[in-house]
């Protein structure tokens, strides 16, 4: 217990200090929401000093990052100016439209890594172990950027899926067609995001398995006449899986920066889109909420990482 | 480079050094290479396709030098292009350019080719502006290739000071600087690269946002490589050599740029090729998302925001080239690190 008890201290410290960093960060701007007020000459200098006292920007840095945790811990996240409400409502549609993205791009991506990565390394040298190799190179080579605006050609020219956004315009009815609209809208982005993570997850499982394969307890295994597949998914596979769960956690903030461009091409509404829209409007509590968030989910997603270590691996719970 | 490296690596190696070295001599002195200047427009022509090379003409008559017909529209359009088969125009070497002036670097009196006054060649197309992409896509890759360099530099140089100084100081500066480096690695980089953006004004100056993205990816990329030569300074401190030139009372400064450092030059060598690539992604990101260079500068990342209009995305192929030249310098890149760590890219 106490390998968990240590890395949640260690996951609340990162919350406040990656807190602080980003307010900092955001705060050393030398504008804010309100220049473009102080263009308009039919808005009055005194208007916009109340303005700012009323939202609390001219208070010390210090006292406005407090006063911006404590609106967080109530739930309201700070205020967003140019929405003209607490950011709370705002953030949550997106974070979890983020999330749901995410999550199924991280699934598709594990669930072909493994077992392909298995294959090649159960056969090093054979064909399939060449082609995931060369599977690897090349979408390594290709950057996702590219890779989003070949999908977002695929789509346009095809019309087979559609080519952004997150529901069809005006979508009703019953659930299963609504379901399905989303899905066709999932396709695209989740592909192109886990073809992204694909050879980093691949060449890491292939490597873990080969490096396990050649340790003595699995000749060992084999001389005692167990079944190669059992000795592949029952033996290898759990001391291999230790590395591979830590690339789980540090995948995570790769997969967050990725799914920001993929978001923005194909106009899925997350964080990313969100994020962007509020550096064009200079709407910095929106800012830091965004970054904050992205923070959050590092940092959970490397917790979570962390427990499933934990539960894999005998060795850290004999050790606390 | 090791001896005992297997002959495949060898030439793989081999190969992308070449590829990269000859990259950006060429991106580099872009002002010789490129046939036109990056902001000539030809409003006549905007998105025209690349010119062909002909060396047989209408007539059938075989020509040497390799020649192109003049560009026009095809009657009755406005967005399509024919060849105008009366004149051909030879591709010629070395023409001087009265008109400029420059050591060939952002512009030159001397261009590696050209063509005779009323025809143009366009070896990829135009944009959207009848400006040549191709050379267009030498001068962006100046400022996208060299930020990724510089801004490379300047994070592993300062994460192997800081890692240097934590691996070898231990005790509370090792913590301090490892908490430091764990709270920025826990903002994922794209999140903190554009809010860190997001600080500035919107529109500054072409040069100002090319020093201001060095810096930004610079000063925020130090902590992986800290990280990294921490563990290998920690490990190179312990060696019998090291307590050896301490006893003979060798200065602490001595021993990290003597005997510890240089146990971390293929480290740094690989970090290098590794990082390089990544950072010219980070600018390519930044200036698609309108936040990073801006016209009528290129740089591979906003000549690539045109292909977010529709039309532009579906009906013209060319303006491509820049993913093009990104597959082509990643590709190369991989093959420098294909020596070092063979099959497993790193994060």
């Amino acid at each position: 217990m106490g390998f968990l008890v240590r890395r949640l201290f260690r996951s609340l410290f990162l919350v406040a200090g990656a807190s602080v960093l980003s307010f900092a960060i955001i705060d050393l701007a030398p504008g804010d929401y309100f220049d473009a007020m102080r263009l308009n000459p039919r808005v009055s200098r005194e208007t916009i000093a109340a303005l700012r006292s009323e939202y609390g920007l001219n208070r010390p840095l210090p006292v406005q990052y407090l006063s911006w945790a404590r609106s967080v811990l109530r739930g309201d996240w700070g205020f967003s100016l140019a929405y003209n409400t607490p950011a709370a409502p705002i953030l949550w549609p997106r974070a979890r439209h983020t999330l749901f993205l995410s999550a199924t791009a991280t699934l598709l991506a594990w669930l072909i890594a493994v077992p392909l990565g298995i294959w090649a390394a159960a056969r090093p040298g054979t064909w399939i172990d060449l082609a995931t190799r060369g599977t690897v190179s090349v979408l390594l080579a290709v950057p996702e950027l590219v890779l989003a605006l070949l999908f977002l050609l695929f789509a346009v020219r095809t019309g087979y899926l559609p080519a952004g956004g997150f529901v069809s315009l005006g979508s009703t009815g019953p659930l299963w067609v609504r379901s399905t609209d989303l899905a066709r809208h999932l396709v695209l982005p989740t592909v192109c995001l886990a073809a992204g993570m694909l050879p980093l997850f691949l060449s890491h499982v292939r490597a873990a398995m080969i490096e396990t394969l050649g340790s003595p307890f699995i000749t060992a295994a084999r001389a005692y006449g167990i079944p190669f597949r059992r000795i592949l998914l029952r033996h290898a596979l759990p001391v291999a899986a230790n590395p591979l769960l830590s690339l789980f956690g540090l995948s995570i903030g790769l997969l967050l920066s990725s799914s920001l461009l993929v978001e923005t091409i194909f106009g899925w509404p997350g964080l990313g889109q969100l994020l962007l829209e509020a550096i064009l409007e200079r709407d910095f509590f929106l800012v830091v909420d965004c970054v904050m968030l992205a923070a959050l989910f590092l940092i959970v997603g490397n917790f979570i990482a962390d427990l499933l270590l934990y539960l894999n691996d005998p060795r850290i719970r004999a050790d606390s | 480079m090791p001896s005992s490296m297997p002959g495949r690596h060898r030439l793989r190696f081999r190969i992308g050094v070449g590829l990269v070295v000859a990259a950006h001599v060429v991106i580099l002195f872009a002002g010789f290479f490129a046939p036109y200047g990056y902001a000539n427009q030809n409003r006549a022509f905007p998105l025209a396709p690349p010119v062909r090379l002909h060396l047989v003409d209408a007539q059938q008559r075989i020509h040497l030098r390799p020649f192109v017909y003049k560009l026009r529209h095809r009657p009755g359009t406005f967005n399509e292009y024919e060849e105008d088969r009366t004149a051909t125009f030879p591709v010629r070497l070395f023409v001087a350019d009265e008109k400029t002036s420059g050591w060939g670097i952002r512009s030159s009196r001397l261009h590696l080719f050209g063509i005779d006054a009323p025809a143009q060649i366009f070896l990829a197309g135009t944009d959207g502006y009848g400006r040549d992409e191709f050379s267009r896509l030498l001068f962006g890759g100046q400022i996208s290739l060299f930020a990724g360099l510089l801004g490379a530099a300047i994070s592993l140089s300062l994460g192997t000071l800081l890692g240097a100084f934590a691996g070898y100081l231990g005790a509370w500066v090792d913590d301090t600087i490892m908490a430091v480096c764990e709270i920025f690695l826990c903002v994922p980089w794209l999140y903190l690269l554009l809010a860190v953006r997001s600080l500035l004004p919107l529109h500054i100056e072409a040069n100002a946002v090319f020093l201001l993205l060095i810096a930004l990816l610079g000063l925020f990329g130090w902590p992986r490589p800290a990280r990294l030569l921490r563990g290998v300074v920690l490990s190179a401190k312990k060696r019998d050599y090291v307590t050896a030139a301490r006893g003979f009372g060798a200065s602490n400064f001595y021993l990290l740029r003597r005997h510890i450092l240089p146990s971390a030059a293929g480290v740094l060598v690989t970090q290098t090729a590794l990082y390089v690539p990544q950072y010219v992604l980070a600018e390519v990101t930044l200036s698609f998302f309108g936040l990073g260079v801006s016209e009528p500068e290129p740089s591979w990342g906003n000549m690539l925001a045109a292909l977010q209009q529709g039309y532009v995305l579906e009906s013209c192929w060319w303006m491509f080239a820049p993913a093009a030249a990104l597959i082509v310098m990643f590709l190369a890149y991989h093959q420098i690190l294909s020596r070092h760590a063979p099959d497993a890219p790193q994060i």
